[in-house]
């Protein structure tokens, strides 16, 4: 089972709300993915009137974690303005930090993103920070008190797959916090991908959001990220990389 | 400083527009198929050459819209403060030689219209005015900006461009979006529309963007009023220029519109007309261009083309405008900017968004964000 900050989630499948083409759809995919930690973006939603607004009202279940994200933000300093408010409103002290000054590609901030988990962890926030796929960035924020790091797999939004995975790979390995892949997976076979090479979850929005049928589609996120772990815990057989000479070459030794 | 005046001015119009015109099906068909798109593709997507590639075009810029923005149109209105014009433009209903009595709205006035508004449904709003320096100026902006801030989520300002210091200044009261159209960047032609006013300096319009870039606005809008000149051309140069800002000012969102030229009082037929297709060509054309780059459509179009370029590629829409301030409560007689197309009121046009599976959004941004 994931563990992060205490709070246990039997889904490694973590979702958005963005993109969808009704709320209603939206409601029905989340639950199909049994997600149980579903990001929400504060610009998105009506945080003074949280009882009426349309997407916070469909999250309303006892199995669904809400995770306030910071997204449009361009600073630290913006990020944790907007965190506090999330956590007044949304009474929630989990934020899911984006800061993105670049609206074209939407990458991350490496050095204002540091500067903010180093903030809100002291101020007894759960950070879950989107970042690049960047190994040191990753220790860096470990020391600054992060819950989990969320390394992009590819350019958020472009559903490329696994671009990063040699970082991911190396993040991964020297890890003392969960890793959720977060942005650029695009199927089901990627986030099965990210789950076998020992991530620790994934985060899906797009590729569920704007399918033609987003609560199928949902549902084989779900089956995937399952199938991902099993393998992974399972200990997948490593491909043989060179094949055994008929006639052994160090054989001469033994004579 | 170095601005986009310095790439414009390295370009020649009449060359441009002798390259889009060359343009054949062999460049299209490189256009279409190419990862990623240049402005020799722009120009060739925007040529008669690809007029018999629509339906594939309107295909990609289909699902490069939805992987982008999602199945989603953010809903604004604009909300117009004043009539009082000092510029001459050949082809506005504010010129400044059309004697029509004008008004400018008080506090009080915006207020009525502002709940009128609320009531329709909008979290995102378009300050627009014309240019009166006397009356309608930074203060007069800063007032308005103060007031309004608490009811909207998102504030956006198409005004007479300002300068680099009224820029900064205006920010902090909540100013997100500044939208300022260049009309056409064809420089004679451009002079000849503007005769009069501080409009007249096609450079300090020019320029405009730049100065918004340095003033770090979150987003800004570019664009063409389509009819004054070539719109393959003019549209080329908006490319052109969004290309350079989003090089230069990487901090900025931007947005596109495609207005064409709509009867007023007493006005301009237009040079140039562009049909239906070859608006949804330049959308598409824009999108295939820039997968990134918001695009915006407004009431000046027919319910019928507004209803079917949900799907092309539009990411915001307006309804159920008035363009003469006071329009929504105070005055509604007075004098408008141009006579809208589509007189269908916001809900209806959200439940002609739903009808085409996708959703209606009302609020994409929070003052607490900035």
């Amino acid at each position: 089972m994931l563990t992060i900050a205490g709070k246990t989630f039997n889904s490694r499948l973590f979702t958005g709300t963005g993109k969808f083409s009704s709320s209603a759809l939206m409601e029905d995919a989340l639950l199909a993915s049994g997600s149980e930690l579903v990001t929400v973006a504060l610009k998105r939603v009506d945080v003074k009137n949280n009882d009426q607004d349309d997407i916070l009202i469909r999250l309303k279940y006892p199995h669904i974690n809400l995770l306030p994200n910071t997204s449009g933000v361009r600073s630290a300093k913006e990020a944790i303005f907007a965190a506090q408010l999330a956590r007044e409103a949304l009474e929630t002290n989990w934020i899911k930090l984006e800061i993105h000054p670049d609206p074209k590609y939407l990458m991350p901030d490496p050095i204002e993103t540091l500067k903010a988990t180093e903030e809100l962890a002291k101020m007894g926030f759960v950070v879950l920070p989107y970042i690049h796929a960047d190994p040191v960035l990753c220790k860096r924020l470990e020391d600054a008190g992060t819950a989990a790091v969320m390394p992009l797999g590819s350019p958020i939004g472009s559903n490329k797959g696994l671009k990063t995975i040699d970082f991911l790979e190396i993040i991964i390995s020297q890890s003392n916090v969960p890793v959720i892949v977060d942005a650029g997976i695009g199927s089901p076979s990627d986030a099965a991908w990210a789950l076998e090479i020992g991530a620790d979850a994934v985060l899906v929005n797009t590729a569920i959001a704007i399918s033609s049928n987003p609560v199928q589609m949902a549902a084989a996120f779900k089956m995937a990220v399952e199938a991902g772990r099993m393998a992974f815990e399972a200990k997948l057989a490593l491909p043989a990389t060179y094949a055994v000479a008929s006639s052994p070459l160090t054989s001469f030794l033994d004579e | 400083m170095s601005s986009f005046n310095d790439i414009f001015e390295t370009y020649s119009w009449d060359d441009i527009k002798a390259s889009i015109y060359a343009k054949t099906s062999v460049d299209v068909e490189r256009a279409l198929a190419s990862p990623k798109r240049t402005l020799e593709d722009f120009k060739a997507l925007v040529s008669p050459a690809a007029a018999p590639y629509l339906e594939q075009m309107a295909g990609i810029s289909q699902q490069l819209t939805q992987k982008r923005f999602g199945k989603v149109v953010q809903m604004y209105v604009p909300l117009y403060l004043s009539n009082e014009c000092n510029n001459i433009c050949t082809y506005c209903g504010f010129s400044y030689d059309n004697k029509v009595r004008r008004k400018t709205l008080s506090p009080m006035e915006i207020m009525q219209e502002v709940a009128v508004i609320k009531d329709m449904g909008y979290d995102h709003v378009l300050l627009v005015t014309g240019e009166a320096n006397q009356t309608v100026h930074v203060d007069y902006f800063k007032k308005t900006l103060d007031l309004i801030r608490p009811h909207f989520a998102h504030i956006s300002m198409e005004v007479q461009p300002l300068d680099l210091e009224d820029y900064q200044q205006l920010t902090p009261y909540g100013l997100n979006t500044v939208l300022v159209y260049q009309e056409t960047y064809h420089e004679d032609d451009y002079k000849k529309h503007h005769p009069k006013g501080k409009k007249s300096n096609f450079q300090y319009r020019l320029e405009t963007p730049d100065r918004l870039g340095q003033a770090g606005i979150h987003k800004m809008g570019l664009g063409v009023l389509i009819g004054l000149e070539d719109w393959r051309t003019d549209c080329f140069f908006t490319a052109l220029h969004l290309n350079y800002l989003e090089k230069r000012y990487w901090q900025s969102k931007y947005s596109l519109s495609f207005p064409r030229l709509r009867p007023f009082s007493g006005g301009l037929e237009p040079k140039v007309e562009m049909n239906d297709r070859e608006l949804v060509q330049l959308i598409c054309a824009y999108r295939l261009f820039n997968e990134e780059v918001e695009l915006s459509i407004s009431t000046r179009e027919s319910p019928t083309f507004r209803n079917n370029i949900i799907k092309l590629g539009i990411t915001a829409i307006s309804a159920g405008s008035k363009t003469n301030p006071g329009g929504y409560a105070v005055e509604p007689e007075s004098l408008e900017q141009f006579e809208i197309s589509d007189e269908r009121n916001p809900q209806e046009i959200a439940r002609v968004i739903r009808a085409q599976g996708y959703e209606p959004v009302w609020k994409d941004w929070d003052n607490c964000l900035a």
